[in-house]
């Protein structure tokens, strides 16, 4: 029988919880690297066994652990990330020019086809690639080096690459996005990047139409579909069916359209799932009332999933990498919040439980689907 | 060739570290003179490989901000990495410290 397997990062470990197919009895494992900040963890498509974890700490920096063994047991890897040549400048919130410096690993992804190849999106914000396994790093420098570069600013959590999307049909095409610089694809395997993000608009930009300089926090794609994306911004959510060439806002019926999190149904291509939050600043559910909302219709008609979710006194955040979900046939949803809780949907948003109440605050939740 | 003798320096490691390295509290490193931080984190890196960049930086070779360097009730940190330990550590009776700093904060 199918089992799944979801890999929670929190702000002082990870943990691993795993169930059958039914999704309603869990065993919890963990905390993996107790005390340490757990970006991200993520396992690869062509062996699930083999985990990379992004372990960073504001004492000891950044480490990246690897399990061959469905982290039963972990070793050390590279965690050597130097930027590639003289890094130049970026521009600081005050918008005067600031030197580059690597800071953390916020996302981890493993290629699609060779578990020994995996991609790191790093604060500030550039794309590592490893390709024995993590053992070592170097940088796709055509991205951080593109004539925008120096133009790009941190969001309010660091300048950081936090979403890598491999498009499974085309290995020359991946498309990454920076807080706040926006989105990029290459087509030629991360030698050479453009920004993709026409048909955005952000306000709060001089120009908010500019070239880059989009607060984007996340976006999402359905394998079957690699061109098309879903991208929530800081406000806004959009999507695009050209690979990114142009966007348009699909935030339709939602009641607020911030938000950090965003997922597309296993089997569903045009079934999106996102958590509004409240903003400026506040960052939790409107009126305490915690509620998934989902679209059937690829976007603006939305409707909110709120069955077994705190529906008062709820005031958690849900992280832009903090929700996945498995491709069992009754596609699961997950996600994970600032107040520790992990819920899982077993039939796509119907119904919630959590499956975890009182972990650290989740920073990130992947699944795998394991025969 | 002359015969260099090497001293057994006694290193005590943070928490974490020890977690890190899969090593005890105090790890004890065969060391050629001249024992200084410098030669001491060449060793601790030499013999634990997993602890690179974790106590000074991969490229600057810098201290960490938030980590000391300890020894013989005295503060090392500010001190050149090619000064010499005291005698009580590179006779190994005292070991150098390194400790995390504490900065008790929202996490």
């Amino acid at each position: 029988m199918s089992k799944v397997r979801v890999l929670v990062g929190t702000h002082k470990g990870a943990f691993i919880l795993t169930s059958d197919g039914k999704r309603d009895n869990w065993k919890v494992s963990g905390p993996h690297f107790a005390g340490w900040e757990i970006y991200h963890l993520k396992g690869s498509p062509a062996d699930p066994n083999r985990i990379y974890v992004s372990q960073t700490s504001g004492w000891f920096g950044q480490t990246i652990q690897r399990s061959n063994d469905g982290g039963k047991s972990w070793e050390p890897v590279g965690n050597k990330f130097s930027y590639d040549g003289v890094p130049g400048t970026h521009q600081w919130y005050d918008g005067t020019p600031h030197p580059w410096g690597f800071k953390r690993v916020w996302h981890i992804e493993p290629s699609l086809v060779d578990p020994d190849q995996v991609y790191a999106g790093v604060e500030d914000a550039a794309l590592f690639h490893s390709t024995d396994g993590g053992q070592s790093w170097s940088e796709l420098s055509g991205l951080r080096q593109h004539d925008t570069g120096p133009h790009w600013q941190p969001g309010a959590g660091g300048m950081c690459l936090h979403t890598i999307i491999l498009d499974p049909a085309d290995p020359q095409r991946m498309y990454i996005a920076i807080s706040a610089a926006g989105a990029f694809r290459s087509d030629d395997a991360g030698k050479t990047w453009k920004p993709i993000n026409k048909g955005l608009v952000s306000n709060m930009m001089p120009n908010p139409t500019g070239e880059v300089g989009h607060c984007v926090h996340h976006i999402a794609a359905h394998p079957s579909r690699p061109g098309v994306l879903f991208m929530q911004k800081h406000w806004d959510v959009m999507r695009s069916d050209n690979a990114g060439d142009t966007w348009q806002e699909v935030s339709g019926n939602l009641p607020t359209d911030f938000g950090f999190c965003i997922d597309v149904h296993a089997h569903e291509p045009e079934t999106l799932y996102v958590v509004p939050i409240k903003s400026d600043s506040e960052h939790f559910p409107l009126d305490g009332a915690l509620k998934v909302f989902r679209s059937r219709t690829g976007g603006n008609e939305w409707e909110p999933l709120t069955k077994g979710l705190p529906q008062k006194d709820c005031y958690v955040n849900v992280l832009r990498d903090a929700m996945a979900v498995d491709s069992l046939d009754d596609c699961g949803v997950y996600f994970g919040t600032t107040g520790g809780q992990v819920y899982v949907s077993p039939d796509a948003g119907d119904n919630w439980s959590p499956i975890v109440r009182d972990l650290p605050a989740v920073l990130s939740v992947e699944v795998q689907t394991l025969a | 060739m002359p015969h260099v003798e090497t001293k057994s320096i006694r290193v005590i490691l943070p928490y974490h570290l020890r977690n890190l390295a899969q090593t005890g509290e105090e790890v004890t490193l065969a060391i050629s003179p001249p024992i200084t931080v410098r030669t001491v984190l060449d060793a601790i890196e030499s013999r634990y490989p997993m602890l690179r960049g974790t106590i000074r930086d991969h490229d600057s070779l810098k201290r960490r901000p938030f980590l000391r360097f300890f020894a013989c009730a005295e503060d090392l940190s500010h001190n050149s990495p090619d000064d010499p330990l005291p005698e009580s550590v590179a006779s190994g009776r005292e070991p150098l410290l390194i400790i995390g700093a504490i900065a008790g904060g929202s996490r």
